[in-house]
């Protein structure tokens, strides 16, 4: 408990820098990742971020120092190469992109682990610390560093506010973007440049290996929240601060616990939340509209039967016993049981002493969905050559999704019919 | 003249690579490289919970649990992309560095338990491949151990290919006909995802999690410049697998530098140099796949 | 119009196919006899390479069965050719003309066998009835489109079959070809075969086929070519827009709405 009002209290100055270092890499990384998870080059970013080990390694063989302007350079400059190299691989010859994008990955991160193995064995007494760009590390972000790189997020952070239209519309629709004169070419050039930049900020926070975390993990997440591109980039930048928040939390408090695996495990989290949990597109949502559809479905059928039986006693309003209704359809108990309720409920019925029967606005209820029904069956007779007794099932279904407006449709259309493909009268609401 | 440990090294490396290529020659027609790589970084935790509960390296456990964490891995990629519609390289990238961060998590939190350090899992130990004799209980040395798991890994994989090679030629080229025919695309995808897990974790110890995709990747890559037919792909592969392991160790010597790295770098220049200089043609027509890997599955019988 | 026959080669009843819950077939009821060359006709869109995907299993039904020689799919398999539309493999795939003629042979050897020398025989043997035996080493992205389709051609004249499946075998194909194509599969049928074509060019329909399907989301028509393919059919095949129809079907999908709420329990 101190320790959770020590690290937000922030009277450490040092804590205090390094919690805005990790918002700014954070926030400015996940904006980034956006624009490529939306241009579907998510993995790309995964390749950028192995591929700048190496250059981080050469420029402090070159500079024999950890000058971060340097290392930045040099990360900046092969992470540009591997791009590059991706795309004349698998423009050039027959080799597709996942491929060419797990070659450069693998390679360049090979080149990078034998330049940093060379390193550490020449026993250069300001090496120690690079092994921090495999896996992150947070806390070691002060003084100049924190200045380079929070520099180089807020250029980032600028760049894309100031060519956010463009941006957009070059990952939404890019023959559009063409179509009235942008420079797709060098937007796309832009948008490489910046994811590059993001990589080389990124891995301050989580490491190389852990970097595509940080592209795509926290837009994945926004996904599910929002169709707008605006309100997701907002989204993803906040889910990427509050997991670099967590993360370097639990770091600070903790001991041997790494800061970059736990940033990722906490964005990881969120967005698994988001894909079971997000209203509308999570998983669960898909799940209990399954279930709402069914419980509909249930209750109309209860009524459409209920007015069935009454239409062959000339009598809509005869109250029915449970039995009276499973011997004419057998449905399932509890569902019947539970449908019954909720009509009752609803106004749609009246109960006593087990008996039910159908109110005024249950019997209109169930009259629309018999006529429904009746109409879809002579629609699929008389507009889709179906012989009369293989129209049955699909009207079962499709009486509960008709809307009204294509109820009207399908009445103009069949001219007002009064009987179905049986003969059965169809019952209008005069 | 080879040292006896240089020797060893090379074989250890060698029995590493061809496994890796022979399963990447698939992955790489069925465009799951990347699938590929998910699993490698993937199967790290697995790796390090079947070592916390069994002790040792080299139990039956671990190559079990790696299979099956492989699968799962898949199966949640799919998962992802099916069910939480999320597009696939996304679900991959979201997978794999998720199953990653647990595992270097674990290795840290666990570290005086287990043998393991982030140095292993970025390129492994084959340097000290003579090391660690296997030793029988009447006491007679046996030669390095690692080299009988790779061994034994890489005459799994021999026989896995040489006894489903037409389901998983006709798999992978031709995944809607293979169903027509009665052949399960989803039998056959999940078995080479095992496959590959089962290498990986064999892979692991050798060159880490993260280099053995190159050996996955880089040799298949290369022989599938050099030549239109799937035998000699094959062959080639392994020909490249056994030149990396060999020039990678000299080139680590010289500079002093990890084995596995140079090993991969070894992996791309010659890659580099059949691209400079058989690879760049013509662009052939290449008529864009509908399908995406996990996508073939038409459905899951 | 729809005709039926007695003891069909394929039967299906009440067949309603979706995607992501979305019907593209709506209700299908067809039987059709041996030994003919059937062609079906529709329009794009209209769900034909979606009726044989059903038919062979290779993507889920909602309703309905299939029944091919009066028995399950599975039971039968070895006897049921495919030819898929377009091929949309990877055409730098390292593998020649023969190689993929050989596939064919691979449904009937089982699990773990290797290729015959007698299975390369019959695969030389299609290859030259298609004409490519000459380009049988070649590989295959070096063939010309017309030429690759004559390869899966005869992929799937080596499985020897009873039954054929062809989506579009003539598309992209000049007139020639088109001609030995349509020559094999006549010859085909005098054996007894029956190969059920998806075609386009109304022209040579009549020509062609003994039996022909009309198709647009629901079957319009299926019969002997001369009494069904008639000009008032193909009016309603090709005309007319069912708009009430695909708004229901694109409700489906957007709503979630299975297509069969259940699949016992009648009344009405
Ligand atoms: N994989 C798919 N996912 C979603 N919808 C699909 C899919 N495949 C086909 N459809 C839709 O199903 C309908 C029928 O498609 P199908 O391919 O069966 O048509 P077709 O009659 O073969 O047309 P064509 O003459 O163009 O080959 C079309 O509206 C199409 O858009
Ligand atoms: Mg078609």
């Amino acid at each position: 408990m101190k320790n959770l009002i020590d690290f937000f209290s922030f009277t450490d100055s040092s804590t205090r820098y390094v919690v805005l270092g990790v918002l700014l890499l954070m926030s400015s990384s996940s904006v980034v990742g956006t624009f490529t998870f939306l241009k579907k080059k998510a993995l790309v970013g995964d390749a950028v971020a192995h591929s700048v080990l190496p250059g981080v390694c050469l420029a402090f063989m070159l500079a024999g120092n950890k000058n971060p302007v340097w290392l930045i350079t040099g990360a900046f400059i092969t992470g540009w190469i591997s791009l590059y190299l991706i795309d004349t691989i698998s423009a050039k010859s027959k080799i597709k992109e996942d491929t060419a994008i797990g070659l450069i990955l693998s390679v360049f991160f090979g080149v990078g682990i034998l330049l940093l193995t060379i390193i550490q064995h020449s026993g250069n007494a300001e090496q120690s610390g690079l092994n921090s760009f495999l896996f992150g590390q947070a806390a070691a972000l002060v003084g100049k560093d924190l200045y380079v790189f929070g520099g180089v997020a807020l250029v980032l952070l600028t760049t894309i506010t100031l060519f956010f239209k463009e941006l957009s519309l070059l990952t939404f629709d890019e023959a559009f973007a063409r179509s009235i004169g942008l420079p797709v070419r060098a937007l796309e050039l832009l948008l490489t440049t910046l994811t590059v930049l993001a990589v080389v900020v990124g891995i301050q926070a989580v490491g190389v290996v852990l970097m595509a975390a940080i592209l795509i993990t926290p837009a994945a997440a926004a996904r599910f929240w929002t169709d707008d591109i605006k309100t997701m980039i907002a989204l993803a930048a906040f889910f990427g601060a509050v997991s670099g928040l967590v993360g370097t939390y639990i770091s600070y408090v903790y001991e041997n616990m790494p800061t970059g695996p736990w940033i990722v495990m906490i964005i990881s989290g969120i967005a698994f939340t988001s894909f079971f949990f997000a209203p509308k597109k999570g998983i669960l949502h898909k799940l209990f509209r399954q279930i709402r559809i069914k419980n509909k479905m249930n209750q109309e059928n209860i009524l459409k039967l209920l007015y069935q039986l009454g239409e062959e006693g000339k009598d809509f309003f005869v109250s029915r016993s449970i039995s009276d209704i499973t011997t004419r359809r057998p449905f399932p108990m509890r569902r019947l049981i539970k449908g019954l309720r909720t009509l009752k409920r609803q106004g749609f019925l009246k109960e006593k002493q087990r008996q039910w029967t159908l109110t005024k606005e249950g019997k209109l209820k169930g009259q629309r969905i018999v006529k429904l029904h009746r109409l879809w069956e002579l629609y699929l007779t008389e507009y889709l050559r179906i012989a009369p007794d293989h129209v049955h099932e699909d009207a079962e279904t499709i009486e509960h999704i008709l809307t009204p407006e294509l109820e009207a449709r399908l009445e103009q259309l069949l001219d007002y019919p009064s009987v179905d493909p049986h003969a059965s009268e169809i019952p209008y609401n005069h | 003249m080879m040292t006896k440990e240089a020797f060893q090294i090379i074989l250890a490396g060698s029995l590493v690579a061809i496994p890796c290529g022979l399963l990447g020659c698939f992955l790489i027609l069925r465009k799951m490289a990347m699938v590929g790589d998910a699993i490698s970084h993937a199967v790290l935790p697995g790796i390090v919970i079947a070592f916390l509960l069994s002790g040792n390296r080299d139990s039956l456990t671990m190559l079990l649990g790696a299979g099956l964490i492989g699968i799962f891995t898949t199966f949640l990629i799919e998962f992802f992309h099916r069910m939480g519609k999320l597009q696939t390289d996304a679900a991959i990238g979201v997978t794999f560095t998720w199953l990653f961060a647990i595992g270097v998590i674990l290795i840290d939190q666990f570290a005086d338990q287990v043998d393991l350090d982030q140095d292993c899992v970025l390129y492994g130990e084959i340097a000290y491949v003579s090391l660690e004799q296997w030793t029988t209980s009447d006491g007679t040395m046996m030669g390095p151990r690692t080299l009988y798991v790779a061994g034994t890994v890489l005459l799994l994989v021999i026989v896995f290919i040489l006894m489903g090679y037409k389901e998983l030629v006709v798999t992978t080229f031709d995944p809607v006909y293979a169903s027509a025919i009665g052949i399960s695309t989803a039998l056959w995808h999940y078995l080479l995802m095992a496959a590959v897990s089962v290498t990986t974790v064999a892979s692991f110890e050798s060159v880490g999690a993260i280099l053995v995709v190159a050996l996955f990747i880089a040799p298949p890559a290369t022989a599938y410049l050099l030549t239109e037919n799937l035998k000699h792909m094959m062959v080639l592969t392994v020909v490249i697998g056994v030149l990396v392991s060999l020039t990678g160790y000299y080139l680590a010597v010289l500079l002093d530098g990890a084995i596995a790295g140079a090993m991969a770098t070894m992996a791309g220049v010659f890659f580099l140099i059949v691209f400079l200089f058989v690879g760049v043609r013509k662009k052939r027509k290449v008529q864009k796949t509908l399908l995406t890997a996990p996508e073939v599955i038409p459905k899951h019988d | 119009m729809i005709e039926h026959v007695e003891n069909p080669i394929l039967e299906i009843h009440d067949l309603t196919v979706s995607y992501d819950r979305k019907p593209v077939l709506w209700d299908i009821d067809l039987t059709l006899p041996e030994g003919k060359l059937i062609g079906i006709v529709g329009p794009n869109g209209a769900g034909k390479s979606t009726l044989i995907k059903a038919i062979m299993n290779l993507i889920p039904s909602n309703s309905g069965y299939v029944k091919l020689f009066d028995e399950h799919l599975e039971k039968v398999r070895n006897r049921i050719s495919y030819v898929p539309q377009k091929e949309s493999v990877d055409w730098d795939f390292p593998a020649s003309s023969l190689d993929v003629v050989l596939m064919g042979r691979y449904g009937q050897l089982g699990l773990l066998k290797k290729p015959r020398k007698a299975d390369k025989e019959v695969a030389m043997d299609c290859l030259r009835k298609v004409g490519m035996d000459a380009f049988a080493k070649r590989q295959i992205s070096q063939l010309s489109g017309g030429q690759q389709q004559r390869v899966f051609l005869a992929r799937a004249l080596a499985q020897q079959a009873d039954l054929y499946f062809m989506d579009e075998p003539f598309a992209g194909v000049d007139a020639a070809t088109e001609k030995t194509i349509i020559d094999l599969l006549r010859s085909m049928s005098q054996q007894g075969k029956t190969v059920i074509v998806v075609h386009h060019d109304l022209q040579s329909v009549t020509r062609y086929f003994d039996w022909v399907l009309l198709l647009n989301l629901r079957l319009i028509a299926s019969g002997p070519v001369e009494s069904t393919f008639t000009q008032e059919l193909l009016q309603e095949t090709y005309g007319g827009k069912l708009t009430l129809l695909s708004e229901v079907s694109n409700l489906m999908r957007k709503e979630g709405f299975p297509h069969r709420e259940l699949r016992k329990g009648k009344s009405s």
